[in-house]
Parts: structure tokens; C-alpha cells; sequence
């Protein structure tokens, strides 16, 4: 197997990616016309027929969607098949109080798990190797997801799912397992545990690992490079559009590239929804382009990131997105200030703490509380009280001056936080606003 | 020679050290001498165990942090002045406390004495007459 899963098209020339996804355009918007009475309003709204979509060019004049959207025709109000036709669906938990409820055909379930199986070869991954997949099965989209990519790929796939990390281990060890898929809070757990257990890089067999649904920074990527002697790559994708694969990191580890024969992206200003020219941040849209049983038109991730069309030294020709500065969601606004988990993960790491915190934030008379709980460590551990404080102090005025506000920082003790086994639970919001 | 005192990080909260005794009880492991210093964020235990290394694998088993950290321990008799002319010679010879504590033996007292450099103070206030007490002498009073 080579580089690439689907080489004719991961390195097409750009005009034949723009004549596919100008043909599957037009044909989308003329199913979700035909289809969805909820989409069809909104663009009656603006006066808008299929006839006035006749390539990408004109994809700024559709209405866009959101969460708000996804709760108000909750469950079944944007699904463009009939149940008969549907297979599957995958459920996240919504910011907005409803899950989001995801429907998938066949064809629906085959385009996504090849979006991953590219992923999966583009970390190196062949039939030759051992691929562990370590996120949660069930109505979370990491484990299905990752799992048919495997297959696909022709790997020899561990669908171990999240949790008993004991058991973990023994697959990697036992089965050697070669490529490891999870979300990177989990992989820097895997990686300690190991540690603990005195194995060292050289003893571990995984050679890649592919982590997502997640923010996680640079630092924390080398961390768990070093422990698992490991190249992590990046993953990304969201229910909404399918799930884990929607963009994917390549070797140069330098931007994910979005599956855009699947998924037109664009970058719009959140607040004046402007198209933005590419280069600039802002927020990343997709529409899908051939999704059969739930295509969502021009969805608002409420990601902020970049766009780039630089030619990628991988070989592949579709666009890259950066890593999103945090999903807006993981955003915590806090005495006006916008605070992104990832920050501070950044600076625990680079102060020589573990990535593992848990901020707690309430409201006491009319003004934010910002705590954040961190674990101690044996490194960061002296016998020295006066020692310990002033690692202390030098923590919380790096917080301060990456996020701008002053946190409490509260040492805690090792394996005392929720620890990550699927998602982090890394934000306690007690403010009852 | 100097000993291994055993420190362990207590996080903030009401139990936390009764947490502790009761691991280190469960396991048999004698607590002889034991000192807590307290912040209003965090607190640590320093203590002198008969079986270092049981504790602190057991301790760490049971998520606490806890590392050794090595002192000098003295004898001095249970009489008036003993404990001044001890320290009057950490002071001649130079020696920085960072801090200490004490624990009584039947006829002795025995003074745990934290240094910076536990190597050159051992050996300055060996120059003096003085004899700090090896793990073993410690587990044998
Ligand atoms: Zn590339």
C-alpha cells in the first residue's frame, strides 16, 4: 500500500477537485431542496431556488445553519431520506440543551469511513499494521469512525474502545499494536500509565497514533511523542458533518487537510457571516456534499481557524485548515474574557506540570471565581514548602499572562481529577447566569 | 550516614491525612516521628517510618504523592542544654536549618534536622564529635 488511500483523488489537480464539487453541489442543493421543508423555508426566506446555485460561486447565497438550527428541527426536521433508507446514527451531547442526532445510509456510513481509512494511511498506516482504536463506541463518532477507516485500511483492527486502561496497555503490548486512535487527553494517559509501569518508548510498539475530538496543543504533542516514542497526527471532524475524518493531518504535521471532494469549506467573519478571503481566521463552514441521509448545508462550526492552499510538500492537493484555536464551545468567557482551555494546558505544560486540570469557574457576588485545579506531580514535588509556592506563584502569573485574567491555581492530588478515559472533563461551570 | 525521611503532598481538604495514617496503619508501617507543614492551599508530611520504601510504594499505589528526602538525625539526652548545645554547633560549623523536628525515645530524645547540603553538614558536624543515626539505628530505637 502507498502513501495515499485514494491517491487519484487526495492529489488531484485543484480544477478537477473544484469540477467535482461544483457537479455534487448543484446536486446536493437540488436533494435538500426536494427533501428538507426546513432548509427549503429558508431559502424561499431568501428568495433563492436551486436554479440560482450553479457552482461553488455561488455558495455564499445560501442560508447558513447552526446549533440553533440542528435544536429547532431536532430529531428529524433536516433528515433528506426516508427512514427506510437510513442505517445508523451517531448522537453528541449539544451546547444548546438537545443532542445533536446524526443519520447515516449505507453510502453515508462507506464515504465516512473511507475519509478516516485516509487518514489512517496518510499516518502511515497500512495492512500490515496493528490499529488499536481507543475512543468510545457507541453514539460518540470516534469509535466507529476510526473503526472502519482500520478496516478499510485492511488493518488488523483492537476495537478496544475508551477506558480500562489496564487492558489497554496489555493489547498494545500484548498484540503490538502499532497505531493507536484516540482522543489525545486519553493518549497522554496511556502514555503516563506506561511510564509508570517503567516502559520505556523503545519497549512500546505503537509508531503513530491518531488523536482527536479534542483541542490539544503543540506542547502536548511532544509530550506524547517522547512517552510513547510515537508521530501523533491530528484528526478532526464533527458529527454534524459525519464524524473523526472530515480533515486529517499528513506527515508535514503542518495543517489538516479537509476531505473536500466530501466537504466544501469556507471561512466566514462569526459576527458579519462575510465570506472571508483565504488566509484570514474565522470561523470554518462546511456543507456537505454528498451526505444522502443528513446534509447540512453551510454549518457553522463555531471552530475559528485558517485556510491555506500552499502546495504541501505530502503531495496531496486539498485545502488545510490550522487546528482550531478551541472550539467556541470550549470556550469559557470569564470577567469578559475569552479563555480557551488549550491556553492553558500550554501553560501547565511548559511549567512542567501534567496536562491534567480542571477549571472551575462560579459566580460569587456578581463576580467570575476562576479556579483551576491542578495535579501535583513527583517532578514538581519537594519536600520544600516555600519551593512548592513559588512553582506555585510562577504557574499562576504565566496563566495570567497568557489568558489576561488572574486564576487560582490548587494543587491537587495525582489521579483526583475526572480523568480522561473519553472525553475530558475539563470545565465545571457553576455560574448560574 | 544520613536517613531517608519519607515526604508526601496532602492536598487541601478534610480527611487528607487521616487518609494517610490509615494506609500506612492498614500495612503495618510504624509512623516514629512525624511533622506537618501547613499552607492554606497545601500541606506536607515529613515523617520517619520504620520501613521507608514499603510506605512510599504503598502511598504512591494509593495516588499520593511521596518521595524521600534525606536528613540527619541526632541523639541528644533528655537533660537541660543538650538541645542548645547541638544547635550551638550547627552554628559554629555553619550549617543552615531548613527546619526540624523531634521525636522521644525512651531514654533519649532524637532531633531530625532538614539541610541543604546533607553531605557537607553531616561531615562538619562529624568534625565536631557529632554522630548522626543510619536507618538502621533509627529502626532499632
Ligand atoms: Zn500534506
Amino acid at each position: 500500500m502507498g502513501k495515499y488511500f485514494q491517491e487519484e483523488i487526495e492529489c488531484a489537480p485543484i480544477e478537477k477537485i473544484r469540477e467535482i464539487q461544483n457537479e455534487k453541489l448543484v446536486k446536493q442543493v437540488r436533494h435538500v431542496w426536494d427533501n428538507v421543508a426546513y432548509y427549503r423555508q429558508k431559502m424561499q426566506e431568501k428568495n433563492l431556488t436551486p436554479d440560482d446555485i450553479k457552482s461553488i460561486d455561488d455558495l455564499h447565497k445560501l442560508p447558513l445553519l447552526s446549533k440553533a438550527d440542528l435544536k429547532a428541527a431536532y430529531p428529524y426536521g433536516l433528515l433528506a431520506c426516508p427512514l427506510k433508507d437510513c442505517v445508523r446514527i451517531q448522537s453528541t451531547s449539544g451546547t444548546t440543551g438537545k443532542r445533536v442526532v446524526a443519520f447515516y445510509t449505507l453510502k453515508d456510513i462507506d464515504i465516512w469511513e473511507e475519509c478516516c481509512a485516509r487518514a489512517i494511511v496518510a499516518a502511515g498506516g497500512t495492512n500490515e499494521d496493528v490499529c488499536q482504536v481507543s475512543y468510545g463506541y457507541g453514539l460518540f463518532t470516534g469509535g466507529p469512525g476510526l473503526n472502519g477507516g482500520s478496516h478499510k485500511v485492511g488493518c488488523l483492527t483492537i476495537p478496544a474502545s475508551s477506558g480500562n486502561t489496564e487492558r489497554q496497555i496489555m493489547f498494545i503490548m500484548d498484540l503490538s499494536a502499532t497505531i493507536l486512535c484516540c482522543t489525545p487527553s486519553y493518549a497522554a494517559y496511556i502514555g503516563e500509565t506506561m511510564k509508570e509501569m517503567g516502559l520505556t518508548p523503545e519497549q512500546i510498539p505503537l509508531k503513530a497514533g491518531i488523536f482527536g475530538a479534542e483541542a490539544w496543543s503543540e506542547e502536548m504533542r511532544r509530550d506524547i511523542e517522547k512517552t510513547l516514542g510515537i508521530k501523533a497526527y491530528d484528526i478532526y471532524g464533527l458529527t454534524e458533518i459525519s464524524g473523526p475524518g472530515v480533515s486529517f493531518e499528513c506527515s508535514e504535521q503542518r495543517g489538516m487537510h479537509i476531505n473536500e471532494d466530501h466537504f466544501l469549506a469556507e471561512i466566514i467573519d462569526p459576527d458579519t457571516c462575510e465570506v472571508l478571503p483565504e488566509g484570514t481566521q474565522g470561523e470554518l463552514v462546511f456543507t456537505s456534499l454528498d451526505k444522502e441521509a443528513f446534509p447540512l448545508l453551510r454549518y457553522r462550526t463555531r471552530d475559528i481557524c485558517t485556510l491555506t492552499r500552499e502546495k504541501c510538500s505530502c503531495g496531496r492537493t486539498h485545502v488545510r485548515m490550522t487546528k482550531p484555536k478551541g472550539r467556541s464551545d470550549d470556550m469559557l468567557i470569564i470577567r469578559g474574557v475569552n479563555v480557551f482551555p488549550s491556553q492553558i494546558e500550554t501553560v501547565l505544560l511548559n511549567n512542567g506540570y501534567a496536562a491534567n486540570y480542571q477549571i472551575i469557574v462560579d459566580r460569587i457576588n456578581n463576580t467570575d471565581t476562576f479556579d483551576i485545579n491542578v495535579e501535583m506531580t513527583p517532578d514538581m514535588f519537594t519536600d520544600n514548602v516555600g519551593e512548592i509556592q513559588s512553582r506555585k506563584k510562577i504557574l499562576e502569573d504565566g496563566l495570567k499572562s497568557m489568558l489576561g485574567i488572574k486564576a487560582k491555581v490548587n494543587l491537587v492530588a495525582p489521579k483526583t481529577i475526572t480523568r480522561s478515559e473519553g472525553k475530558a472533563v475539563r470545565v465545571i461551570d457553576k455560574r448560574k447566569i | 550516614m544520613s536517613v531517608n525521611q519519607v515526604s508526601v503532598f496532602l492536598e487541601n481538604k478534610p480527611g487528607t491525612l487521616n487518609k494517610m495514617t490509615e494506609i500506612l496503619a492498614r500495612h503495618n508501617v510504624n509512623i516514629r516521628a512525624l511533622s506537618l507543614a501547613d499552607t492554606n492551599d497545601f500541606g506536607i508530611v515529613r515523617m520517619i517510618v520504620n520501613d521507608v520504601y514499603e510506605a512510599t510504594n504503598i502511598l504512591k499505589e494509593e495516588n499520593f504523592v511521596a518521595t524521600f528526602t534525606p536528613v540527619l538525625v541526632y541523639k541528644i539526652s533528655d537533660e537541660t542544654g543538650t538541645l542548645n548545645n547541638l544547635l550551638k554547633s550547627f552554628t559554629e560549623a555553619d550549617v543552615n536549618i531548613e527546619y526540624m523536628y523531634a521525636f522521644a525515645g525512651k531514654k533519649n530524645a532524637y532531633m531530625i534536622f532538614r539541610v541543604k547540603d546533607t553531605k557537607n553538614a553531616e561531615s562538619v558536624l562529624a568534625a565536631k564529635g557529632l554522630k548522626s543515626l543510619t536507618q538502621e539505628e533509627i529502626a532499632e530505637v
